[in-house]
């Protein structure tokens, strides 16, 4: 059994550094690449990619990255695992075949390919079954908006990564795998931890939460003396070195920017976090009140002494509908008066969209530069240089929002005075793909794993 | 003394549906006891009246010398259904750095604490 094994994170998001994954197998030994693509609601606009053409739905940048990491997992032995599989995961597996047989590489890839996650094809089943898939947050069933679902995916976590890397594989391609799973399931292949392993299953959760977020934990979004973080231009992504017993330091590659310290780690682990005593993930929860960090020298946290307990017997699923329409427009007001100017274009805008006998669920209205974010607690902006009128409209009838972003632009000629910022043109229409967190019990979800020469 | 709490603490919030979560930690371990005991949930939700729709939860992790908020109704609906720029509660962290806080001189003075300019 390997010592400490080394996991690295090169992928934060879908969207994230297009080379981070090749600089994370060339800048220093690792045993793993771990790529997440996948945020709440990216399932959904892979699911539309489906619909247009069945043999999408998957993050094709991650087509991209294999293509730049097949020396090192063809030469160095460097494994890659990664939930890009989106909705499609077979076709994301041949999508990364048909690229390494471009570069004669194609016999010297085994991908297990992860499946049964996707829900979608069962929900009326499930539903006459009795799993109402209530909204986590609402309490409402899923039959209030059943026939606007788009996607419906499982959480699932580390078994079946595990199994594909125990059969051999040396890319793993999930559909929605939770994120920590990603980073615990080659820790847990390599150290033989057991599924009651509560500890060591907690930490390795843990170190995927660290660096599951890309950068955010090496220098990226540091508030922590951020000016004195150095060369973001060329930001270290992060990785763990795990030893069999849980602990694990996080640290990057040498001769890389950012900063790993103690300060960007806390500000890492306390990122989406809701009671961190019960971090729940499919294969344990996780205390995050017993974390120890300790500096371990130079860009190194020594991290330790995780506690684990058993899970649930429910799995969380992200369920997306369409839900309406919105557009947001804005213009920007110069000084003198510049929130005061703003404000009287906010009310014009209101009374003429009332005119127009336009309804919408929702209008909010902002003045960026004058408290958009911070709201009262910004304090008096009147002296503000500029302001930037932004203002949104939501609602269910297309055309209202359509006739709505006609409204901006006239304000320039017909409204108050020193105004720009309009060269953007109009804004654009979005279909609102809303996001349903569920629960439904462990049972129903069965995983899959085939391999792929 | 007034003391900001920007000055005193930094902090790191995100997302979960409607809810924004921040995250606050000690500049130093001998501070976090002066966040622990003035950042009451009460303190929190007063701080952020009319800005948010729900309640607010308050979880400590004296381990990172830190405190966690759950800001429920936080983000207009949250994620994509949010209209408004900061939907993704991104920068709650520093509207709730905007704090300032009243710390006895005894006690500002033992723990070494900035004074607000």
């Amino acid at each position: 059994m390997k010592q400490v094994v080394r996991v690295a994170a090169g992928q934060g998001f879908w969207g994230d550094d297009l080379d981070a994954p090749r600089r994370q197998v060339e800048g220093g030994p690792i045993d793993y690449l771990m790529l997440d693509y996948l945020a709440e609601v990216t399932m959904s606009i892979l699911q539309k990619q489906k619909e247009r053409d069945p043999s999408m739905g998957y993050a094709r940048d991650f087509v991209g990255a294999m293509e730049s990491v097949l020396p090192a997992v063809t030469g160095r032995g460097v494994k890659v695992i990664a939930n890009a599989g989106g909705v499609n995961p077979p076709a994301c597996a041949a999508a990364v075949k048909a690229v390494a047989e471009k570069h004669g590489a194609g016999g010297k890839l085994t991908i297990g390919v992860v499946t049964g996650d996707d829900l979608l094809d069962r929900l009326d089943d499930l539903i006459r079954a009795g799993h109402a898939l209530s909204n986590m947050d609402t309490g409402e069933p899923l039959s209030t908006v059943r026939d606007r679902v788009l996607s419906a995916n499982a959480y699932i976590g580390s078994v079946p990564i595990v199994d594909a890397l125990a059969k051999g594989a040396n890319v793993v391609i999930t559909g929605r795998s939770t994120d920590t799973a990603l980073t615990m399931a080659p820790l847990r292949h390599e150290f033989g931890w057991g599924a009651t392993s509560w500890d060591q299953l907690a930490a390795g959760i843990v170190a995927g939460h660290i660096i599951e977020c890309g950068a955010q934990c090496s220098g990226g979004n540091c508030l922590y003396d951020w000016r004195s973080i150095p060369d973001l231009a060329n930001v270290g992504y992060p990785l763990v070195e795990a030893k069999p017993d849980g602990t694990f330091v996080v640290t990057k590659h040498p001769n890389t920017g950012g900063r790993v310290s103690v300060p960007t780690v806390t500000e890492q682990l306390v990122y989406e976090m809701g009671d961190p005593h019960s971090y729940i993930t499919p294969d344990v929860i996780a205390d995050f009140t017993t974390i120890r960090l300790a500096p371990d020298g130079e860009n190194r946290v020594r991290v330790s002494a995780i506690k684990g307990k058993p899970p649930t017997d429910k799995l969380k699923v992200s369920i997306a509908y369409r839900s309406g329409f919105k557009a947001v427009g804005t213009l920007v007001y110069a000084w003198p008066d510049a929130l005061e100017k703003a404000q009287l274009a906010d009310r014009v805008l209101r009374e003429r969209l009332d005119r127009l006998g336009l309804h919408f669920d929702h209008v909010l209205t902002e003045f960026v530069g004058a408290g958009a974010t911070h709201g009262r607690l910004a304090g008096d902006q009147h002296e503000a240089p500029e302001v930037q009128l932004r203002f949104g409209v939501r609602g269910p009838d297309k055309a209202a929002v359509e006739r709505f972003t006609r409204e901006i632009a006239p304000l320039v000629l017909n409204g108050p005075p020193s105004v720009t910022g309009f060269a953007g043109g109009r804004p654009k229409v979005e279909e609102i793909v809303a996001y349903w967190p569920a629960l439904v019990d462990k049972s129903v979800v069965q995983t899959k794993v085939e391999m792929v020469q | 003394m007034k003391v900001r709490l920007v000055d005193i603490a930094h902090a790191r919030s995100g997302d979960k549906g409607d809810t924004a979560n921040v995250g606050v930690i000690a500049y130093r371990p001998e501070w976090y006891g002066l966040i622990r005991d003035t950042l009451t949930k009460q303190r929190v939700a007063d701080h952020f009246r009319g800005m948010i729709e729900g309640g607010v939860e308050r979880f400590e992790l004296p381990n990172l010398n830190a405190l966690n908020f759950l800001l429920h109704g936080a983000l207009d609906g949250g994620g994509t259904l949010s209209l408004k720029t900061d939907a993704q509660g991104k920068v709650y962290s520093t509207a709730l750095l905007r704090m300032v806080i009243d710390v006895p001189e005894a006690d500002a003075k033992r723990l070494q604490l900035p004074a607000a300019p």
